[in-house]
């Protein structure tokens, strides 16, 4: 009898593995599996049993549960006030599009059997039958772009590291997820490693790289513990190694631990960081395609980029970028989080509305007062109100309504937000995570701070606000890197969205 | 947690461990800290010598990142999430209210990937969602 007990840390954090401990003590003869999270967080931990008719789910579980349940026989699906039905057709996941999360939850994610049998490694075995110019061919006719935020197609960054000549080259993987309200990367690492492992092999191959690196945050402790595991498991399988899966191609994986800064998901400031170094933003040109980890050609792509990478190869290009809108191509992953009612992971093609995620599939706050805000693609990401609810979901949309999609993260608040606090709290982010390089974000942050503070204490109001947005300008324009560059995203949109928060009166509340 | 008393020797023990490493100054002074719980004084001229890099250097790879500890650390490391998610269902109040309870032991956390199921703290290194300053006590060793 097999029983389902999600493993990943957000079902951790709410009991799953005293959930999975009293099940192993009470129910003789059960396997227990520790799988990934489906991803419907509320209902975590969510435990799920096989049957005849599929796997049949109950949640959220606590340990004071378990008796009932097994009064109730849920081994064998049995009714009870927790039972959910059949996983498959719970109808949050049902309507869901997945594509790169489609194995999380459902699989063993250390088990290469389990991986194989639900489409695992397709992507790789065809990749080693092509050539290196059709398998960067198909990545870049696919139009996956970069999920870390920036949007850069994936293929043309691919082709100029295959074209670059160099006796070695790197492939780096950011998993440095530091945006609040993002999660998927760790996720995906902790339910499906593999798929990260297959898509950076992938990438490894076609642009002639032997050795990669996931850089991986230390706030990630789980994560980094189920990586490993995978990474030993697939050298020990012959996957990884001196011949991929007995192909004449070589590559090696190994893991970075990040050392909590922020700054460090930044793209140069990783490769320094991996370097061992200070994690301080390096000017471009010259490009990390070109010059980059220890001065050599180095792709350097998020998470979930590379774990599409497998589906694109497996399924074809035209597939893939069947789905979406315009030039957001395929599907993005959103992850719902803050105050809200029914958070976690909805997986659907770009072009999807705020309103559909929000309130569709989270179901409105947590605390049952009304919603107020947004904040979309983490903390440099801008704060939206209801108005704005009808946007579309895709790189495009996104940017001219002002905001961006960045890591596909929304937090959501009610309205006991203060949005002069959350533009402060960003500015004051901004100081603790500069790296120190450029003076528009070292000391504009800093300023910004005390520009917010003055119009929170009433002074001066509207002289302090035109001189915060001539400061959110010069570190618009002036600063090196996104940090400094997209802080007063957030600071800005809250000031033109909730302009009433921005008076120094403290009437609103 | 237990961490081995530092010596010398034993330092060097670890720094031997990371020889064959590219870039291995940030590693190196993870893995100290790791053995001996934090960053000894004496472990910025041990890293400097070993990997044939300047103090300066080495001082400021330790300066630079949060997780790098100068000082011995509580018994107990509780780190609470400050980032947006979590302050959107009241990480401010909390981490005020376990500050006043727990004091030094308190550190602000920027994220734990926990942001459906807020506001998050991070225990000794064990998760916890939906936190509260009961959860977080129970939590303690």
């Amino acid at each position: 009898m097999k029983i389902y007990v999600p493993g990943d840390s957000a079902a951790i954090s709410v009991g799953a593995d005293d959930v999975a401990a009293a099940i192993a003590h009470k129910v003789t003869g059960a396997t227990i599996i520790r799988n990934g999270s489906r991803g419907a967080l509320w209902l975590e931990p969510m435990v799920e049993v096989e049957t005849e008719k599929g796997r049949v789910a109950y949640g959220p579980v606590s340990v004071e549960d378990i008796d009932s349940l097994v009064a109730a026989d849920f081994m064998h699906g049995g009714a009870h006030a927790l039972s959910l039905g059949e996983s498959e057709k719970i109808e949050w996941l049902a309507s869901q599009d997945r594509v790169t999360f489609k194995r999380v939850g459902i699989i063993d994610p250390l088990s290469l059997s389990d991986y194989e049998a639900h489409g695992g490694l397709v992507g790789l075995r065809r990749a080693i039958s092509l050539s290196t110019e059709v398998i960067i061919e198909e990545v870049k006719e696919s139009g996956v772009r970069g999920r870390g935020g920036a949007g850069f197609p994936a293929g043309i960054k691919w082709k100029t590291v295959a074209d670059a000549i160099s006796d070695q080259k790197y492939i780096c993987c950011n998993a440095d997820e530091g945006d609040s309200g993002t999660f998927a990367d760790r996720m995906l690492i902790e339910g499906d490693p593999f798929t990260l492992i297959e898509g950076m092999t992938i990438a490894a191959i076609a642009v002639g790289a032997t050795e990669g690196i996931v850089y991986l945050r230390s706030e990630y402790p789980y994560a980094i513990k189920t990586l490993q595991k995978a990474i030993d498991i697939a050298h020990a399988f012959g996957w990884l190694g001196s011949s991929v899966l007995g192909s004449k191609h070589a590559f090696e994986l190994k893991i970075r631990v990040g050392a909590g800064s922020y700054v460090c998901g930044e793209e140069t400031a990783m490769l320094e960081s991996i370097e061992g170094k200070r994690g301080v933003v390096r000017a471009k040109p010259p490009l990390p395609a070109l010059e980059g980890l220890f001065g050599k050609p180095t792709v350097i792509n998020n998470v979930l980029t590379l774990s599409t990478i497998p589906a694109v190869l497996a399924d074809g290009a035209g597939a893939y970028k069947a789905r979406g809108v315009g030039r957001s191509l395929g599907t993005q992953v959103f992850q719902l989080a803050g105050n809200i009612k029914c958070g976690g992971i909805v997986e659907k093609p770009f072009g999807i509305s705020i309103e559909e995620v929000v309130n569709g599939y989270g179901g409105g706050t947590l605390s049952g007062l009304p919603l107020r805000a947004v904040q979309v693609g983490g903390p440099l990401g801008a704060y939206f109100g209801i108005d704005k609810f009808e946007t579309s979901l895709d790189y495009e949309s996104m940017l001219a309504a002002g905001g961006m999609l960045g890591h596909g993260g929304i937090v959501v608040f009610d309205d006991s937000v203060d949005l002069a606090q959350q533009a402060r709290f960003a500015m004051s982010f901004c100081a603790l995570e500069s790296c120190g390089k450029c003076t528009p974000c070292r000391i504009g942050s800093t300023r910004g701070v005390e520009t917010i503070d003055l119009i929170i204490q009433g002074v001066k109001v509207d002289e302090n606000k035109k001189l915060l947005l001539d400061l959110c300008e010069v570190m618009t324009d002036g600063s090196l890197c996104a940090m400094g560059g997209l802080t007063p995203m957030p600071v800005k949109s809250a000031m033109i969205n909730f302009p009433e928060d921005f008076t120094g009166e403290v009437s609103r509340r | 947690m237990k961490y081995s008393t530092w010596s010398q020797e034993a330092a060097l023990a670890v720094l031997a461990t990371l020889r064959e490493e590219k870039g291995p100054v940030l590693m190196a002074l993870q893995a100290l800290q790791k053995e001996f719980g934090y960053v000894h004084k004496e472990d910025v001229t041990l890293v400097a010598n070993f990997f044939n890099k300047s103090r300066a250097d080495v001082h400021g790879v330790l300066t630079f990142y949060h997780d790098l500890l100068t000082e011995a650390p509580t018994d107990n490391q509780i780190s609470v999430c400050v980032a947006e998610a979590c302050q959107a269902v009241g990480s401010r109040q909390l981490e005020k209210d376990v500050k006043a309870k727990f004091g030094k032991e308190v550190h602000d956390g920027y994220c734990f990937g926990n942001c459906a199921l807020g506001p998050s703290a991070m225990v000794n290194g064990a998760i916890i969602g939906r936190a509260s300053v009961e959860k977080i006590a129970k939590a303690r060793i």
